[in-house]
């Protein structure tokens, strides 16, 4: 008799099942069944339109003002969000542009067609809804970025494309004069 | 008087007593050394995918951050695993005939999305926010392991929940800056990590352990 007490563990092993682990929901991006479709994450339909999102479009949604591309960045540029730009930049848009924009990133050193360098006279001259534009839409051989990248951070990228575009296009004298005595100093 | 017990008796008494010692503990050490082994918690064991995906070569050897395919990890309750869109936005040109990447094209053009298995799958009955974890300060390596080093992707930490109490009560051996949290080589030594990650617990309003290991606080 005594011996069977040892198998009593082994009888918990009957009451092992996963119903808890794994319960009858959807989880997100889960296989979907023949109602739902391929996956628990549907499609959005188009022209859906997210909660944050506004309602009428303006230049900040589209990147138009009166049908054209805005000349305008048409939000409050500060600190942060060319702080922001630049981490997004780094994110999405440095494997192919590069981290200086010359368009030699990694991934064109690979094989991808390049992109023109962001320094060129045209891309200087550029509408800043241009940059926006080709983000949201694509361009050529670049794909559309507007799923990954959210409106105001398609904005602030745009912006530090501008910061970028001052950046290799400065002129020594735009420099104050305490910087420029200082580079003075180190020039040999 | 004669005999009760048969003389045999003394070696089934033997193995009673060594049987109420042994294999009711040995028992108990088995399921507690399984339920922790890779056998259960499917550490270091690779999962079969649709594709052959590396983020060593994605991640460490070309440098794309982590945040190119996965969007959603810092604000999200869920990590995403990017659609085909993503894989194809550098697979439209590049390795475009490769017969590897034959299912990403076919899902592209037929619209029914790749069935990648997921290699991180907590229990249902675990509530669990991702955003959260990086917003207070938790890197990617602390959970995912070196996955830049992964050929093919595995589970560095058992996701027991033993394992999240650990950090739960004492999140400051973990903590580090949100500047860093991308970073897969961070490491600090164990003192400074101490001193850095209870600045951090202050700074980012981290909850006391008390609050963390609160039932309600994963099992909703």
């Amino acid at each position: 008799m005594r011996a069977w007490f040892g198998l009593i563990p082994l009888a918990f092993l009957a009451g092992c099942r996963n119903d808890m682990y794994d319960q009858p929901r959807y989880e997100p991006l889960e296989p979907g069944s023949h109602l739902i479709g391929p996956s628990s994450a549907r499609p959005l339909l188009p022209g859906t339109v997210a909660r944050s999102e506004n309602r009428v479009l303006g230049a900040f949604d589209t990147g138009l003002s009166n049908g054209k591309l805005t000349e305008e960045l048409p939000l409050k540029i500060d600190r942060a969000v060319l702080e922001r730009g630049a981490e997004r930049y780094g994110i999405f848009c440095t494997p192919c542009h590069g981290a200086t924009g010359d368009g030699r990133g990694m991934i064109v050193q690979r094989g991808f067609s390049p992109p023109p360098s962001l320094h060129t006279k045209e891309l200087r001259e550029a509408p800043a809804g241009h940059f926006f534009d080709v983000i949201t839409n694509g361009h050529g051989a670049m794909y559309s970025y507007a799923a990954r990248v959210p409106t105001r951070d398609r904005w602030a990228i745009t912006a530090y494309i501008r910061a970028l575009q001052l950046s290799q296009n400065a002129h020594v004298k735009d420099l104050d004069p305490e910087d420029q005595a200082r580079l003075a100093e180190i020039k040999p | 008087m004669p005999q009760i017990f048969h003389p045999a008796m003394n070696t089934v008494a033997r193995l009673t007593v060594f049987g109420a010692a042994f294999g009711v503990v040995g028992t108990i050490v088995l399921f507690y050394e399984y339920s922790r082994s890779p056998f259960q918690t499917e550490v270091n064991v690779v999962r079969e995918q649709p594709v052959q995906f590396s983020h060593e070569h994605h991640s460490g050897q070309l440098g794309i951050d982590c945040r190119y395919c996965h969007t959603t990890v810092e604000n999200g309750p869920f990590a995403n695993i990017p659609p085909t869109h993503t894989c194809m936005s550098c697979h439209s040109q590049i390795w475009a005939d490769s017969p590897m990447l034959k299912p990403v094209r076919d899902s592209l053009a037929s619209g029914e999305p790749l069935r990648w298995e997921r290699v991180h799958d907590l229990p249902d009955f675990a509530y669990f926010e991702h955003g959260i974890h990086i917003q207070k300060g938790v890197g990617c390596a602390s959970c995912h392991g070196r996955v830049d080093e992964m050929p093919l992707t595995w589970k560095a930490e058992p996701l027991t929940m033993e394992w999240c109490l650990d950090c739960h009560r004492h999140p400051e051996t973990h903590l580090r800056p949100r500047s860093e949290i991308f970073n897969m080589e961070y490491s600090l030594p164990e003192r400074e990590q101490n001193m850095v990650g209870k600045r951090l617990v202050r700074e980012y309003g981290v909850q006391s352990g008390y609050y963390l290991t609160n039932c309600t606080v994963c099992h909703r």
